[in-house]
């Protein structure tokens, strides 16, 4: 017990100490990479940012040094060795970053270092100190916090003594850590190493690779912290791309799974599909799924949704990468859903790309930027399928950014509705994006054929977290909506559209004739029930007849015997026998008779 | 900023040694340019020393990085040369000695 209790005390105090402990950080201020790196770069260090040409490094440190100038009251020194400061003022203005006004305020100074090889000759020893000198005095001219170093490495292009250049480019570093300046330093990719040089493995605190691929025609750029000493950091790669603000690093938040869930329902605007889902609708906050096939209904699906969102007064964001607004209004007007209305009043906003226009990532950034600026409860994606001509061969990229749009949603509390086409061939159940087990609802719409036909059916695949119905039922899209109607499961399969009539009509019939056949029935044994009464009835006569007859001859015998005996006592007074004798004698007479 | 001048008028060759205190090596490469010039230039040159330390906005002029580095401005083009100038033939070499002697 007491070596328990002690054990405790020695945790608390590791943890107490823990704060202390970790590294302090820099805030680069550019979107994203401050997450990944929970909290930036690494404060008062040399951090290597490295990749091939034109993948964004300079931009990086510029955007690195003007926000700490602008937003976080750190000064920063520029020393290109590339870039003259007019050009790099000019590229960094296309980003929002106004370097010559900066410059005015002494928040940045941008010293150009050139070297050109043909102007000089060496001979003898020689260090640089004027390097640093000239460094070092920018540093001091205004207090700068922050320094850029934009390719140190162009000065192997203008000295001959390779072995002077490295070491004082090792001393240059740790001396930039000793004046305790943030600095950002970039290189050139090189063949097998990180940089043309090797440079990284002077600057071993922090090193992050950007990168730029083409596929398919789109070119993505990605991010990857590679090392960061002392820090824990996202390891993964992430897209980044670079905007009218400059760089965003996605996702913004993909670093944990604890988003807050709700219990709240939300009704799907189908009244059948909320009696599938417990009666209830969805989850708020869930990400739905509905996969079909081509013209199964599933944009109209989604309108229901976003209608019955709207009437409740929440704000509605349609993703369309395949109808324009005007498109999407008008058709659904023709199932008698008017959206139009909901976007004069500002709750919903319709948001119509092409899937090629750019690649992957500025959608997710476009995506971000809509779901900040518009605050919507519910966002629907139509249909997500055709992002992949986006994302080229490389689906997982697309699973990936759907990974993050559906993180990004459960964050913030909103209820992701996404289609998905599937083609004809597939297996309904494999989406092609692999995301089935990133939703929580998913839907499935599709088309049976039969009997000439072709009708469309609805199930509930899978639905977290509520206990849905398994039915088969048939969807229906009618001038008010689309409405689910119980489809027919029997041995011959399930029956939908006129066959499902059909048997709706055959059953009717049957029914009629049950019904006919029993009436029948119940009157013919009426009838026989009364036959019978009316034959008991004349038995009854019978009967009563009979018993009248034997009443009737029973007198008749009392009768005649007393007639009879009358006239014996008339005989026998007649013959004046004695009364005394004469009176037992007949009734010897009665018993030998 | 200590300048020696050697002639009043503009010399023909104007010579600025870049250096960053008194290390050694700059004063090694002062005393070899010193050397060089009287034995080349006599009465045709003109030598500025110019500590970085004491003047570090003047590196960004010249575009000096390397210490010394002498900087020859007159004549025409501008020519560098790093280094403690301890190899004379290759001093000779940068300042276009070569040919005129």
């Amino acid at each position: 017990m007491a070596y328990f209790s002690k054990m405790h005390t020695k945790q608390k105090r590791i943890s107490s100490q823990q704060p202390e402990r970790t590294l302090p950080k820099c805030p680069t201020g550019i979107t994203g990479f401050d997450e990944i790196t929970l909290g930036g770069l690494p404060r008062g260090r040399p951090s290597l940012i490295c990749g091939g040409a034109g993948c964004g490094k300079t931009l990086f440190g510029i955007e690195f040094l003007a926000r700490g100038a602008q937003d976080f009251g750190e000064p920063g020194v520029c020393i290109s060795f590339e870039e003259t400061s007019d050009d790099l003022a000019q590229n960094a203005i296309s980003l929002g970053f106004d370097l010559k006004a900066l410059e005015r305020a002494n928040k940045l100074v941008v010293d150009y270092i050139h070297i050109d090889k043909s102007e000089i000759a060496e001979t003898g020893e020689y260090d640089l100190e004027g390097l640093f000198i000239r460094i070092g005095s920018a540093i001091d001219s205004i207090g700068a916090k922050r320094v850029l170093l934009d390719t140190p490495e162009a000065l192997f292009g203008g000295l001959n003594d390779e072995g002077v250049l490295r070491s004082e480019l090792r001393r240059l570093f740790r001396w930039l850590k000793d004046k305790g300046v943030t600095a950002v330093i970039t290189g050139e990719k090189g063949e097998g190493t990180l940089t043309r040089h090797g440079i990284e493995e002077y600057v071993s605190d922090c090193v992050v690779l950007l990168d730029h691929r083409l596929q398919s025609g789109v070119v993505t750029r990605r991010m990857r912290v590679l090392k960061y000493r002392g820090s824990m950091h996202g390891t993964n790669e992430y897209p980044f791309l670079i905007g009218q603000k400059g760089i965003s690093v996605l996702p913004v938040t993909s670093l944990g799974l604890n988003h807050k869930i709700s219990d709240e329902r939300i009704s799907s605007g189908i009244s059948g599909l909320d009696e599938m889902l417990e009666g209830r609708g969805f989850y708020r906050g869930s990400s739905i799924l509905v996969s079909g096939t081509a013209g199964t209904g599933k944009t109209s699906m989604a309108a229901h949704l976003v209608d019955a969102t709207c009437a409740r007064g929440e704000a509605c964001l349609y993703f369309s990468f395949e109808e324009s607004p005007d498109q999407i209004l008008r058709n659904m007007r023709s199932i008698g859903i008017d959206l139009a209305r909901w976007i004069k009043k500002g709750l919903l906003h319709i948001h119509s790309t092409r899937p090629t226009t750019h690649g992957l990532e500025l959608h997710l950034v476009d995506m971000h930027n809509l779901l900040e600026s518009h605050k919507p409860k519910v966002v629907v994606v139509d249909p997500l399928s055709s992002l992949m001509s986006g994302a080229g061969e490389n689906t997982s990229d697309l699973t990936n950014m759907v990974l993050r749009v559906i993180d990004r949603l459960k964050q913030l509390g909103t209820t992701g509705f996404f289609t998905s086409l599937t083609s004809g061939g597939h297996a309904a159940e494999a989406t092609e994006l692999n995301i089935s087990s990133l939703v929580d609802t998913w839907l499935l719409l599709r088309d049976l054929e039969s009997d000439g036909e072709r009708n469309r059916v609805l199930y509930v695949l899978k639905s977290r977290g509520m206990a849905h119905s398994n039915q088969l039922r048939e969807f229906l899209m009618t001038k008010n909506g689309v409405e689910l109607r119980e489809a027919y499961l029997g041995p011959a399969g399930v029956l939908t559209g006129s066959a499902r009539l059909a048997q709706e009509l055959r059953e009717r019939d049957d029914e009629s004739r049950v019904k006919r056949e029993s009436e029948d029935r119940r009157l013919a044994l009426g009838r026989k029930l009364r036959a019978a009464e009316a034959q008991i009835l004349a038995l009854e006569a019978e009967k009563e007849a009979a018993e009248l007859e034997l009443k009737t001859a029973e007198i008749e015998n009392a009768r005649r015997r007393d007639s009879a005996l009358a006239q014996r006592a008339e005989m026998a007074r007649s013959r004046k026998v004695n009364s005394s004798s004469k009176a037992p004698r007949p009734k010897t007479q009665e018993a030998g008779a | 900023m200590a300048a020696k001048r050697e002639t009043s008028t503009i010399p023909e060759y104007d010579l600025r040694l870049y250096v960053a205190g008194q290390t050694p090596r700059s004063v090694q490469a002062f005393a070899n340019l010193t050397k060089i010039c009287e034995e080349h230039l006599a009465g045709r040159y003109r030598i500025q020393v110019i500590d970085l330390l004491e003047h570090p906005q003047l590196a960004k002029g010249d575009q000096i990085l390397a210490i010394p580095t002498l900087v020859r401005t007159l004549p025409e083009p501008i020519r560098k040369i790093i280094g403690d100038l301890s190899n004379k033939e290759r001093v000779l070499v940068g300042l276009d000695l070569r040919v005129t002697v």
